[in-house]
């Protein structure tokens, strides 16, 4: 008995710890949402001396002392151009993940499902594209873009990153997970190539598909490299490219803006947190 | 013939045809898409790439090696490498160890595990911009680890434009991909048969003989793929790194990717090139060699079964 009491205190010890971590893990959201709520002056006393370059030493607060939507109202209501980068974040986000659904998914099942020369070669290149950082192949995207003249269009974001070959990865994983007797049996029913991949294909792999999606999502919606090499305009420029620009000047109106920002993000993950795992897990399947 | 008939028995579950023809067509089929897109936007590109590399900036004299040679000389060149390979060295084992570590606490939970993963995973769905915003306020000279420790009579020092700016970046990295680690390894250790621990218990096994008896053998692929990821999503630390410190940030954390980025600013097409191609033959080696090895394994391993 004595035993299992000490076993029980040392577990209750060390979640305490995991739960102090999770605490300073969640941190800087919590804090990012109550300074939205904080009027200009108040944020020029706890972040000016930071974010403006004033004298004297910053302020630490949890709450806001004066709490008030004005942020967000001035946000909403007077600055056209938050709404411009918003939508073009939209537009831009969306492009790409329609076009990784066109490109990755058949791709991932001809991984998967087939045999065929020059597989191994392919699947070689397709990986060292996935872990090459993007500087790496800016150059060769940017002869490119220029060639076609699609430099500083949207195009540019969304052409390059429909192709990207992450979502290939993970895919060609969850459907190699699909038993191989389920597709001999629609085989036997006489289902040719195209009907198997839609009807056991695609429903089978269901969660490994939103979860590319999902990690699309927070991939492209956070994409600073891209549109800042490719995008002079800044009639083009999402919000990920907005926010930053404005960080100095009107801290209150980023912050209020990065709530807005957060929001998609957090609410595709508390309704698809499953699937994101599942999908997280999918890239890590014993094949 | 009975080696391959042992290869087609191992990949059973990639449909075998009547029609080897019609399977290979349909199989391009398939990959077309994907295929004009990468091969238009990266492979064909980057052909024209190599080729540059061996030119001069104006006109299209053949220069041989000497791009290359500018690149190895330059002194940011190196310092930038060896920047990046240090950060990768201390970033991943640090972050695959945190991760395991909390994983095998949380393995055998489950409300509280739920909890954790949401909190620990939330990190990735933080705007860039915010996440910078946050460091900045933290780590400033005039922020807020110094008020803390200004309370001790300590501080003053700005972390961000010291040494100290490296472990800021590391803390960032991990503090963003913890989640994403955690759940890899949950779902690794989860595919394990619990009586078999169960069993080695009964015989007597302690903790760590089973961790390195039973668990260590059966998680090689998730170590594999846990460290793969984290390495990609090492690369990706160049956006915070860069919204918090700017195009030039402290000399610790001066990256590959900033030495890019300001190359592509001055529109140093040569240094670019050369430097591009060597990255990808540094990467492709690695990665090369790795699948050589994990081939010769699973044949070893397979013939291993066999007798």
């Amino acid at each position: 008995m004595g035993r299992h009491k000490t076993a029980g205190l040392g577990q209750a010890a060390v979640r305490a710890c995991l739960v102090l971590g999770l605490a300073v893990i969640i941190l800087p959201l919590f804090l990012l949402v109550s300074y939205s709520f904080m009027g200009v002056q108040e944020l020029r006393e706890l972040c000016g001396p930071v974010l403006s370059g004033l004298e004297g030493m910053s302020g630490f607060r949890l709450i806001p002392a004066y709490p008030t939507l004005r942020a967000y109202v001035r946000l909403l209501l007077d600055s056209p151009e938050f709404f411009t980068a918003f939508w073009n974040s939209c537009m831009q986000t969306g492009g790409i993940l329609a076009g990784q659904l066109l490109a990755a998914v058949p791709a991932a099942w001809a991984f998967a499902r087939f045999r065929f020369p020059g597989k191994g070669v392919l699947w070689f290149f397709y990986m060292l594209l996935m872990i090459l950082p993007f500087q790496v192949t800016m150059v060769s995207g940017y002869l490119v873009l220029s060639a076609v003249h699609l430099m500083d269009t949207p195009a540019a974001v969304i052409l390059p990153g429909m192709f990207s070959t992450l979502p290939v990865f993970i895919l060609r994983k969850s459907f190699s997970a699909i038993p191989g007797e389920m597709i001999e049996a629609a085989k036997v029913d006489g289902a040719g190539s195209l009907r198997i991949f839609f009807h056991v294909g695609l429903p089978l792999g269901k969660a490994g598909i939103f979860a590319i999606l999902i990690l699309g999502f927070l991939e492209s919606w956070n994409a600073i490299e891209q549109p800042m090499t490719y995008l002079k305009t800044k009639v083009y420029w999402p919000l990920s490219l907005y926010l930053p620009q404005i960080t100095a000047s009107k801290a209150a109106l980023a912050f209020a803006a990065s709530i807005i920002m957060l929001a998609p993000a957090l609410l595709l993950f508390f309704f698809g947190q499953d699937y994101l795992e599942q999908g997280i897990v999918a890239s890590g399947i014993k094949e | 013939m009975p080696q391959k008939r042992r290869r087609q028995s191992r990949r059973r579950w990639i449909p075998i045809s009547q029609n080897r023809k019609k399977e290979i067509r349909t199989a391009y089929l398939f990959l077309l898409p994907s295929l004009l897109g990468v091969g238009g936007f990266v492979f064909i590109p980057f052909l024209d790439v190599i080729r540059r590399s061996f030119l001069q900036a104006s006109g299209h004299g053949f220069v041989g090696l000497m791009n290359y040679q500018e690149v190895l000389q330059n002194e940011a060149f190196g310092r930038a490498a060896g920047n990046t390979a240090k950060f990768m060295l201390i970033c991943i084992p640090l972050l695959l160890f945190l991760s395991l570590g909390t994983a095998l606490i949380l393995q055998n939970t489950s409300g509280f595990q739920k909890a954790m993963k949401t909190g620990v995973l939330l990190p990735m769905a933080m705007p860039v911009a915010s996440v910078a915003v946050c460091f900045q306020m933290i780590f400033d000279r005039h922020g807020w680890l110094n008020l803390l420790l200004q309370k001790f009579g300590d501080g003053g020092q700005d972390w961000l434009a010291t040494k100290q700016a490296f472990w800021v970046l590391t803390a960032c990295y991990i503090w963003k991909n913890l989640g994403y680690d955690m759940v890899l390894w949950l779902a690794g250790l989860s595919a394990i048969p619990r009586e078999q621990y169960e069993a080695a218990q009964v015989q007597g096994a302690g903790r760590w003989n089973c961790f390195r008896y039973i668990t260590m053998p059966q998680m090689k692929e998730t170590v594999f793929v846990t460290a793969l990821l984290s390495f990609i999503n090492a690369f990706r630390v160049f956006r915070e790194a860069y919204l918090i410190a700017g195009d030039y940030p402290h000399d610790s954390i001066y990256m590959l990717q900033h030495l890019f980025n300001n190359w592509f600013t001055n529109l140093d097409i040569q240094k670019m090139t050369a430097a591009a191609v060597l990255l990808v033959l540094g990467i492709g080696g690695v990665l090369g060699g790795e699948e050589l090895w994990k081939n010769h394994r699973e044949k070893r391993e397979r013939k291993l079964g066999q007798a």
